[in-house]
C-alpha cells in the first residue's frame, strides 16, 4: 500500500477512536470545569497555554508533513545526491530569538497568576480548616468551632459580593499524600512535618469531588474526597450540629451497643465527643451518620455496609490500617445499633 | 591472541572460523565463557542490548497487567498490594533496565567504530559495568520471589519508581520491598557511572587521526552529553539511596518527619536526580535521529555546531529544572516562578533541535526505508512531547495535572513515543552492521504501523482522564468518573503495541538466519562504522582510519566534492 | 586508511592522557555524592529535635586537619621525585603521605570514640548525629580506600615494579588523594565552622 494511503489510513483509525470518548460519561473531576475562584485562574492561563502550544503544532507540524511530501524521493529520481547545505547563521538566529520571544510571553503570564493565586490575600471573612491526611483517611477540623470530622468537608459557598473563601491549611500525620478537588482548585501536597496552605471559593452549592494524588501505601487509590458547598445558611446549620455531643442512648439496645463499643478496643482509635471514647489515630465518629459515606468514599455509609466494614475492614479496603477486630456477630450487630444513632 | 568474536548464524563466511564439530558440549560452555568474560566492546554492546530486550518483555508483561486491571472501574485482576508493586516495577525497569543499557549497548558498539578505534577506553571496567548494572536487575527481580514468594509478588517494590519518603522509611515500609529498590539501583548505579566514565574518556582521549572533536558523528556527541548527566545525575541518586538505607538499617533520620527530617528534602535529592536522568535517556536518542535523519534525506545534517551547542546547553539548563516535579509541594511562589522559568527555558535549545532535523529533511531526497519512517514518527511525537511538557511547566496548569493521567501521557509520549521509536530506528539501522543481514523490510513496515497506531490509540487517549481528574498510581477507581472508556481504549492500545513488539523480535531472530547479506555499507552512509566489514572484524579496522570532515565515507565516494 | 585521495596535512588532535580524564570524571561524580551530604548536613543544622548539639561535643579537629592537608603536600613531593626517578626520596614522601593518612584516620576514629562513649551521639540520636556520621563517615571511606591504594604502589615500589612508564598512573591516584584532602576542606568548615 502506497505511503499516502497508509497515512489516510491511520487517520482514519486515530479519529473514529477520538470519536469513542462521546460515549463515555460525564465527570465532576473535570479541571476546565472549574468552579471556583482558583480553579478559573488555572482554566484561564491553561487556555492561553493551550492556544500556543496549538499554534506552534500547527505551525511545525504542517512543515513536517510538508517536509516529508515534498522532498520525498520520486521514483524518477537519477540518484545524485542533492546540494549539500551545512547550516545558515541567519536561519538558525531567527528560530532561536523566536522561542525566547514565545517563552517570555508564557512565563510572564505563569508568574502573574502563580503570584496571584499563592499570595491571595486572605479576607477576613475567610473560613479557616485543617486537615490532616492520614493512611487512608481524611482528618477534617475547623479550629473555629471546635468541630472535628472526617473525609467530608463542608464549606460555605463564596460569590464575589460576600467572599467567604476557605483556606485550608494541609499537614500528614504519616506519609506524603495529596489535596484534589480538581473543580475547585489545583492539588496541593500534603506533607508531614509541614503545613501547606491552599484556598477555595465554590461559587455555588452541591457536591464537589477529588481524592489523594500523592501515592500513599496500598490504599491510596480508595482516599477519595467529597467537599459539600453549603449556603449560608446551610453551613451555619451544618457546624451547629456538628458541635453537638453524641446523641445519648434513646433505647437500651443503643445503650447496650454503646457499652460495647466502649469495652472493645474501638475507643483507643475512635472519638466519639461526649464520652470516654477519645482515640485520635481514627476517624471521628461523633456524626458517623451525617456523612454519606464510609472508610473515606470506599462505599456509601449504610448499616449494612458500616456492619460489613466493622466486621473486616479488608474486603473493602484491603490494606486500611483498621483491624478486624474478629467481634461475634452479636457483638458487631450491637455496635452498629449503637453507631446507626451517632447523627 | 584468540579469536574474540564469536561467528553469529549468518555471519559472512569468509571471516567464520573453523569450529570442530566434534565436541558440541565443549562448544556451548566455550562459547558462554568467552561471552561472559569478554571485554570487547561489540560483544559487551551485545549484551547490553539483548538484557534490555529481556527486561523490555519484563515490563511489557507488568504494564498489560495494569492495563487489564484498570481496563474498567473497580475491577479484581490483580490485588492492590500486586498492583502497586507492578507498577513500580514496571518503571523502575523501564528505565533504569532497559532505556539506560539499551543505549549503552547501542554506545558501546557503535562509539569505538565511529572514533576509528580498536576499543573503548578501559576495556576491563566496561565489562565491570554490564555486570554491575545486570546484578542490579537479577536482585530487582529477584524481589519477586523474596519474602512471601509469589504470592502476593513477593516484597517487590511497591512504592512508586520514585519511592517518596517517609512511605519507605521502616515505620511505613516494614518488609525488604524498599531494600531491593535502593540496593538493586545503587549496583546498577555503579555501572552506569563506569560506562559513562568509559565514554567520555574514549571520545576525549582515542580518537582516530584527523578527528577534531567537531569532526566526531552527532550520535559520539549526544552520548558524551548524556555520560555528563549520568556522573552528575545519578551520584545524587546513589547517595539519596545510601541515605535511605542509613535510616532503615543504622537508625538516620535523613528522611524520618517524626524526628523534625524532612520528606521534601528527598524529593529534591530524587528529583535532582530524576529530570537530569530523562536526558539522559533522550539524549543517545537525538544522536540516533542525527546519524539516521541525514542518511536517510541525502544530505548532511543542518547547522552540526548549533547541534552540539543545543545539545550541551539542553544538559546545562537540564540541571536547573528538577522542582517543576514539585509545584504542589508548597513551594513559595517565587521558587515556583523559578522553575517554570527554567524549565521553559530548557525547551528552548530542544526546540532549536527539532528545526534542524526540519532543515536537514528541506531540499532532500527522503528515503522512506523503516529507520526512516520510526524517525519521522519520532519528529511529530517529539514535537507534541514537547509541547505538552510546556504546558506542565506553566506551573498553575501544572497544580491540576500534576500526578494526574496527563502526565503519564505526557513522559510515555517522550519515552516511549520519541525515545523508543529511535530505538527501532536505530535496531532497523545498525542491525546488517551487527549481523552482516538486514532486518526484514516488510515485517519492518508491519512492527511500524502497528505500534504507531497502538502508541497514539492509547498515548493520545491518555491525556484525557488526566485532564477529567484521574490521579497516576492507583490500582482501581469509582464509576461515576467517568473514566471507564478512556482506560479501555487505552487498554487496547497497549496490547496492539504489545503484538507490534512482539513481530519486532521475531524479525530480530528470522533475519538472523534468513535476512539478505548486508555487505559493509548498505545505507550508503557517510561514517566510519560504515567502513568495516558487517559484521567488523574484532580488531575493527585494518589500519588507523585518518579523517578530514565529519563525513569521511562521503569524502571518499564524492572525492570531487568533500566537506 | 585515508579518507581523501589527495594528500592534505593531517588536522592534529592533541588528547590528553586518558587516566587523567577519567580520575576527572570521577571525582566529578564523587563530588556530586559529596555535595548531596553536605547539602543535607547543611538543610539540618539547628533542626534536631532533642540530644547533644554541635557545639556542646564538636572540638576544632587542627591538628588531624593539619596531618590530612600536609599529606597533600608530600604526596606532592613523592610525585616529584618519581618525575626524576629519585626512587628512595619516593619512597619516603609516599610513605610519610600514608602515615599521615594514617593519623589522620586514628584521629577521627578517636573523636568518634569519645562522642559515641562520652557524649552518646551515634547516628541514630538525632538529625544531627545521622547528618555528621555520614558526612564524615563518607570522606573516612574515601581515605581507607585511598589509603588501600597508596600503599600498593608503596609495595610495588619497594619491590621495584614501578617502571617509567607507570609515572603517569601514580600521578592519577595523586590527583584521587588531592580531591580527597579537598573533600575534607569543605566538611571541616560545613561541619566544624560554620554548623557550629
Amino acid at each position: 500500500m502506497p505511503l499516502c494511503r497508509k497515512i489516510a489510513l491511520a487517520s482514519l483509525v486515530a479519529m473514529l477512536l477520538c470519536g469513542l470518548p462521546l460515549f463515555a460519561g460525564q465527570s465532576r473531576t473535570n479541571i476546565f470545569s472549574p468552579q471556583s475562584a482558583p480553579a478559573r485562574s488555572i482554566v484561564a492561563v491553561s487556555h492561553f497555554t493551550l492556544a500556543i502550544t496549538g499554534l506552534i503544532f500547527a505551525v511545525v507540524g504542517g512543515l513536517l508533513a510538508y517536509v516529508i511530501i515534498r522532498f520525498r524521493r520520486r521514483d524518477s529520481d537519477d540518484g545524485t545526491e542533492p546540494p549539500q547545505i551545512f547550516g545558515s547563521t541567519q536561519i538558525e538566529l531567527s528560530w532561536t530569538i523566536i522561542p525566547v520571544l514565545i517563552v517570555t510571553v508564557i512565563f510572564l503570564t505563569t508568574a502573574r497568576v502563580i503570584f496571584d493565586v499563592q499570595d491571595a490575600p486572605k479576607p477576613k471573612s475567610a473560613l479557616d480548616v485543617t486537615v490532616v491526611g492520614h493512611q487512608f483517611w481524611w482528618e477534617v477540623r475547623y479550629p473555629g468551632s471546635q468541630v472535628t470530622t472526617a473525609n467530608e468537608l463542608h464549606v460555605p459557598v463564596s460569590s464575589a459580593s460576600a467572599p467567604t473563601p476557605t483556606f485550608i491549611k494541609l499537614t500528614s500525620a504519616d506519609v506524603v499524600h495529596s489535596f484534589w478537588v480538581p473543580e475547585l482548585a489545583g492539588k496541593t501536597d500534603v506533607i508531614p512535618n509541614r503545613i501547606n496552605e491552599l484556598w477555595i471559593a465554590p461559587e455555588k452549592a452541591g457536591l464537589f469531588e477529588g481524592q489523594c494524588a500523592q501515592f500513599c501505601g496500598a490504599e491510596h487509590a480508595l482516599m477519595l474526597l467529597r467537599v459539600y458547598a453549603d449556603t449560608p445558611e446551610n453551613f451555619a446549620a451544618w457546624i451547629r450540629q456538628q458541635q453537638q455531643l453524641a446523641a445519648a442512648p434513646q433505647s437500651d439496645a443503643v445503650a447496650q451497643g454503646r457499652k460495647q463499643f466502649e469495652a472493645q478496643a474501638c475507643i483507643n482509635c475512635h472519638a466519639v465527643a461526649g464520652t470516654v471514647a477519645n482515640g485520635r489515630f481514627g476517624p471521628d465518629l461523633t456524626h458517623l451518620m451525617s456523612r454519606d459515606t464510609l472508610a473515606s468514599g470506599a462505599m456509601p455509609n449504610t448499616p449494612e455496609n458500616l456492619a460489613r466494614w466493622i466486621d473486616n475492614p479488608d474486603t473493602f479496603k484491603h490494606g486500611s490500617l483498621m483491624p478486624s477486630m474478629h467481634l461475634t456477630k452479636p457483638q458487631i450487630d450491637q455496635i452498629t445499633t449503637y453507631l446507626v444513632t451517632l447523627k | 591472541m584468540s579469536e574474540s568474536s564469536m561467528p553469529l548464524p549468518g555471519r559472512l563466511p569468509d571471516v567464520a572460523e573453523q569450529e570442530s564439530r566434534t565436541d558440541t558440549f565443549g562448544n556451548i560452555v566455550e562459547i558462554l565463557h568467552d561471552w561472559v568474560t569478554t571485554v570487547d566492546h561489540k560483544k559487551i554492546g551485545i549484551l547490553y542490548i539483548l538484557y534490555s530486550l529481556v527486561m523490555l518483555v519484563a515490563g511489557g508483561i507488568e504494564i498489560l497487567l495494569i492495563r487489564l486491571q484498570l481496563a474498567g472501574p473497580r475491577l479484581n485482576v490483580v490485588p492492590a498490594e500486586v498492583f502497586n508493586r507492578l507498577f513500580t516495577m514496571h518503571g523502575t525497569t523501564m528505565i533504569f533496565f532497559v532505556a539506560m543499557p539499551i543505549f549503552v549497548g547501542f554506545a558501546n558498539y557503535l562509539v569505538p567504530l565511529m572514533l576509528g578505534v580498536r576499543d573503548i577506553a578501559f576495556p576491563r571496567l566496561n565489562a565491570f559495568s554490564f555486570w554491575m548494572t545486570a546484578f542490579g536487575g537479577l536482585l530487582l527481580y529477584y524481589s519477586f520471589l523474596g519474602g512471601d514468594g509469589l504470592q502476593g509478588a513477593g516484597t517487590a517494590p511497591d512504592v512508586g519508581w520514585f519511592a517518596y519518603a517517609p512511605l519507605t522509611e521502616r515505620a511505613f515500609s516494614r518488609g525488604h520491598s524498599t531494600d531491593f529498590w535502593a540496593l538493586a539501583l545503587i549496583l546498577s548505579g555503579f555501572g552506569s557511572i563506569g560506562g559513562a566514565i568509559n565514554f567520555i574518556t574514549t571520545a576525549f582521549c582515542l580518537r582516530c587521526k584527523g578527528m577534531t572533536l567537531f569532526r566526531m558523528p552527532l550520535f559520539v556527541w549526544l552520548m558524551i552529553v548524556s555520560s555528563v548527566l549520568v556522573i552528575l545525575a545519578v551520584s545524587p541518586l546513589t547517595a539519596a539511596q545510601a541515605m535511605l538505607l542509613i535510616d532503615r538499617y543504622l537508625g538516620g533520620h535523613f528522611f524520618d518527619t517524626q524526628a523534625g527530617g524532612s520528606a521534601t528534602i528527598w524529593m529534591h535529592f530524587f528529583w535532582i536526580f530524576g529530570h537530569p536522568e530523562v536526558y539522559v535517556l533522550i539524549m543517545p536518542a537525538f544522536g540516533i535521529a542525527s546519524e539516521v535523519i541525514p542518511v536517510f534525506s541525502r544530505k548532511a545534517i543542518f547547522g552540526y555546531p548549533a547541534m552540539v551547542a543545543a545539545s550541551v546547553s539542553i544538559a546545562f539548563v537540564s540541571l536547573s529544572v528538577w522542582a517543576h516535579h514539585m509545584f504542589t509541594i508548597g513551594m513559595s511562589a517565587a521558587g515556583n516562578a523559578f522553575f517554570a522559568l527554567s524549565t521553559m527555558i530548557v525547551g528552548i535549545p530542544t526546540g532549536i533541535k527539532i528545526f534542524n532535523w526540519l532543515a536537514t529533511l528541506w531540499g532532500g531526497k527522503i528515503r522512506f526505508e523503516v529507520p526512516m519512517l520510526f524517525s519521522l514518527a519520532f519528529l511529530f511525537q517529539f514535537l507534541i512531547a514537547g509541547l505538552t511538557g510546556i504546558m506542565l511547566a506553566v506551573a498553575p496548569f501544572n497544580w491540576q495535572l500534576h500526578n494526574s493521567y496527563f502526565v503519564v501521557a505526557h513522559f510515555h509520549y517522550v519515552i516511549v513515543g520519541a525515545i523508543l521509536f529511535m530505538v527501532f530506528a536505530g535496531f532497523y539501522y545498525w542491525y546488517p552492521k551487527v549481523t552482516g543481514r538486514m532486518l526484514d523490510g516488510r515485517l519492518g513496515k508491519l512492527h511500524f504501523w502497528l505500534f504507531v497506531i497502538g502508541f497514539h490509540v492509547t498515548f493520545d487517549t491518555m491525556h484525557i482522564p488526566g485532564i477529567l481528574g484521574m490521579p497516576r498510581q492507583i490500582y482501581t477507581y469509582e464509576i461515576d468518573r467517568g473514566w471507564g472508556t478512556y482506560n479501555l481504549v487505552v487498554t487496547i492500545g497497549a496490547f496492539i503495541q504489545a503484538v507490534a513488539i512482539l513481530i519486532f523480535v521475531a524479525n530480530l531472530i528470522i533475519s538472523l538466519f534468513r535476512g539478505k547479506i548486508a555487505g559493509p555499507d548498505p545505507w550508503d552512509a557517510w561514517t566510519l562504522e560504515w567502513t568495516t566489514a558487517s559484521p567488523p572484524h574484532a580488531y575493527n579496522f585494518d589500519a588507523e582510519p585518518v579523517v578530514y570532515s565529519a563525513r569521511p565515507l562521503w569524502d571518499l565516494k564524492h572525492p570531487d566534492d568533500p566537506d | 586508511m585515508s579518507t581523501l585521495p589527495i594528500s592534505v596535512p593531517v588536522t592534529e588532535t592533541h588528547q590528553p592522557y586518558k587516566g587523567r580524564v577519567a580520575m576527572f570524571t570521577l571525582i566529578a561524580a564523587e563530588s556530586a555524592i559529596f555535595t548531596i551530604f553536605v547539602v543535607a548536613y547543611i538543610y539540618y543544622i539547628g533542626q534536631s529535635l532533642s540530644g547533644p548539639t554541635p557545639r556542646e561535643v564538636l572540638d576544632l579537629p587542627i591538628f588531624n586537619t593539619i596531618f590530612l592537608l600536609s599529606s597533600s603536600l608530600t604526596i606532592m613531593l613523592a610525585e616529584r621525585a618519581l618525575v626524576r626517578r629519585a626512587m628512595s626520596n619516593f619512597n619516603m614522601f609516599w610513605g610519610l603521605t600514608i602515615l599521615l593518612g594514617a593519623i589522620f584516620l586514628i584521629g577521627t576514629g578517636r573523636e568518634w570514640y569519645k562522642l559515641i562513649t562520652v557524649d552518646h551521639l551515634t547516628i541514630s540520636t538525632n538529625l544531627f548525629g545521622t547528618t555528621y556520621y555520614s558526612l564524615v563517615g563518607l570522606h573516612a571511606l574515601h581515605v581507607i580506600v585511598g589509603l588501600i591504594l597508596l600503599t600498593a604502589v608503596l609495595v610495588f615500589s619497594l619491590m621495584k615494579a614501578l617502571r617509567p612508564e607507570d609515572t603517569k598512573r601514580v600521578e592519577v591516584l595523586a590527583l584521587y588523594w588531592h580531591f580527597v584532602d579537598c573533600v575534607w576542606v569543605v566538611v571541616f568548615t560545613v561541619v566544624y565552622v560554620v554548623g557550629r
